[in-house]
């Protein structure tokens, strides 16, 4: 391996944008317009892109110092003061170190805090599975009343931003750090429970989210050589999940494939196959992570488990091919 | 003549406070008679830390906090978080006696469907206001409320109620540093210090002394008190702020005011007979 390696098969060449600019600017453009817009972080100024932010509304910026759990209270005892902080933290930190705190203070207590988990799955590569967040889909998703939303790029990371501040409901939100294309999505706008659909088909459906929707839209383009027309579903809302989406796609194609930058184990596959086999059973075949990550950078490590555009099309091949 | 002044004043509020403390005594005498019952007619609860804690709540709710029951969400309301979420009893006898809900629904303490769960839940009871059980929660949303009432001009103050036992959590001192380091002034946390866990006394499982000489390190003002000493407890938690954050150590008995509970770690949440019960009442009535 050097550092001249070219592109693993699936790498986009115009996968240019990192979603924690957006998130940045957003969160700015979001405190000049509601004076309860706050910040809370733990030590990650520079890593959450808090720069502009700190600059701007220095008073407004808690930063708790590497402390994950009281990073998670404080904001549930910002919101009850009738602040809406978001929280801007590496996703396995926040995920992970403080989950009783998201649990009992943020959901249980439904306080209008909106989690932001930055590069999240394999974003951070070779400093390794303790750097890795494959597991917040799961982990967050099994806590009630708790919106888990995962943008695929730019423009939905802002909209998902507006959305979450808009409802007051708690909420972790996925901002990546592995560059993605933008995402034409027509005339849609993004709303709590809904997936998105990208690509009309019937043969098979590519239910994918964040990172791994531009690679499932790449798919289908190399599916729709074998005469394999795949329908494309950015599963931008994991929690609550969009019923009614998995159930046409259950009925109207003839398998279905997940695709997460996450454990196979409990996220988006597992919340698509409790609707698919208690209602309307379908072959299914669940793509992410499979176990903790070698060493590798990013890229390396999504085309080790078989998250590039070839590998997804090969799996749907196998599928219904 | 300025010194004498306050001076003159200082006795007229410790004459006032003597007055209030004479009341508050009643009030924890109700909320403990109505602790006991509660937890006879559930079957289940913290008998021990609630008594404890009893005139610690009282003071707060009788004389200190400005709450409203009539608006229990209006913004600039003083903020109480019971960290010790498992003396949920003691809460809401407490809330109850302060007019926030009837005193007639303690009778479904945990009962099925029950808004009284075992551990408070902010939203199906009025004046709670983070839902707390597992410990090391409360002093971190605390820090939050005060550092949301510097942003808006110091609107109110917050109190944090934590167990000493669960100071074994990390979490608190996480955010005793952080309150320390932002000089929340507005910030008051009181320890029931009643030296008692849930499986034997704090100092033979985890030790916390010297407890004073660690808040103090991580830049907090420290106040010991007896923490069933109303008049005490009232001049400490009616001062005003200073500098930094304070904390109220309050010396407290485990299981207060019924003799045969006290100082007893198994009647961390064991459950009174009938007769414990008749006993324990007479005993609690006849307080003076």
């Amino acid at each position: 391996m050097t550092a001249a390696a070219p592109l693993p098969a699936g790498g986009d060449p115009l996968a240019t944008f990192d979603c924690r600019q957006a998130f940045a600017d957003e969160l700015v453009r979001l405190a000049r317009s509601d004076a309860r817009v706050v910040a809370v972080c733990n030590d990650s100024v520079g890593s959450s892109n808090l720069t502009s932010f700190k600059k701007e509304f220095p008073e407004r910026l808690f930063n708790v110092g590497i402390a994950e759990q009281n990073m998670v209270g404080v904001s549930a005892g910002l919101a009850n003061g009738g602040l809406r902080p978001f929280v801007c933290a590496a996703a396995p930190f926040l995920s992970g170190r403080a989950t009783e705190q998201i649990k009992a203070d943020i959901a249980y207590s439904q306080v209008p805090v909106i989690l932001c988990g930055l590069s999240p799955g394999v974003a951070y590569g070779a400093l390794g599975p303790t750097h890795h967040s494959i597991e917040d889909l799961s982990w967050m998703r099994a806590i009630s009343d708790l919106d888990v939303v995962v943008p695929c790029d730019p423009d939905e990371t802002r909209e998902v931003m507006r959305s979450a501040l808009a409802s007051g409901r708690p909420t972790y939100m996925r901002v990546g750090r592995i560059k993605v294309p933008a995402i034409d999505q027509g005339d849609s706008t993004f709303r709590v429970g809904r997936f998105r659909l990208v690509r009309p088909g019937g043969d098979v459906a590519l239910i994918a989210t964040g990172t791994m929707v531009s690679r499932a839209l790449e798919a289908a383009i190399l599916l729709e050589a074998h005469g394999i027309a795949a329908r494309v579903l950015n599963a931008v809302s994991v929690q609550p999940i969009d019923e009614e989406a998995i159930l046409a796609a259950a009925r109207e194609t003839r398998g279905i494939v997940t695709i997460e930058e996450a454990i196979v184990r409990g996220g988006l596959g597992a919340a698509v196959a409790e609707i698919v086999v208690q209602r309307q059973p379908v072959a299914m075949r669940l793509m992410g992570l499979t176990g903790f990550a070698p060493t590798g950078s990013a890229e390396f490590l999504l085309s080790h488990f078989g998250l590039t555009a070839a590998g997804i099309a090969e799996r749907a091949r196998e599928l219904v091919g | 003549m300025a010194a004498r002044w306050q001076s003159s004043a200082a006795r007229r509020h410790e004459d006032s406070a003597a007055a209030r403390a004479i009341a508050l005594a009643g009030m924890a005498r109700e909320i403990r008679v109505r602790i006991v019952q509660t937890i006879r007619t559930a079957g289940m609860g913290h008998v021990g830390g609630d008594l404890s804690v009893t005139d610690i709540l009282a003071t707060l709710y009788g004389a200190v906090l400005n709450v409203d029951p009539l608006d229990p969400v209006k913004p600039d309301r003083d903020r109480l978080i019971l960290s010790k979420g498992h003396c949920a009893a003691a809460l809401y006898t407490t809330l109850a006696s302060c007019g926030f809900f009837d005193p007639a629904s303690l009778a479904t303490f945990m009962a099925p469907l029950s808004p009284l769960n075992g551990h408070p839940n902010r939203r199906k009871v009025p004046g709670v206001e983070t839902n707390t059980g597992p410990l090391g929660h409360g002093l971190p949303v605390a820090v939050g409320c005060a550092s949301a009432s510097r942003l808006s001009g110091g609107a109110w103050r917050t109190f944090a109620i934590l167990g000493d036992g669960e100071l074994q959590e990390g979490s608190n001192w996480e955010a005793a540093m952080y309150a320390g380091h932002a000089k929340l002034d507005r910030l008051t946390a009181i320890i029931d210090r009643n030296g008692l866990q849930q499986g034997a006394g704090t100092e033979e499982t985890n030790e916390l002394e010297p407890l004073a000489a660690k808040w103090a390190a991580f830049g907090w003002n420290v106040l010991e008190l007896d923490g069933h000493d109303h008049q005490a407890l009232l001049l400490a938690l009616a001062a005003e702020p200073s500098d930094r954050p304070r904390v109220i150590i309050a010396r407290t008995i485990k299981g207060k005011g019924v003799s045969f509970m006290e100082n007893r770690v198994e009647w961390h949440h064991k459950v009174p007979s009938e007769e414990q019960t008749q006993r324990a009442l007479r005993e609690l009535e006849a307080v003076a």
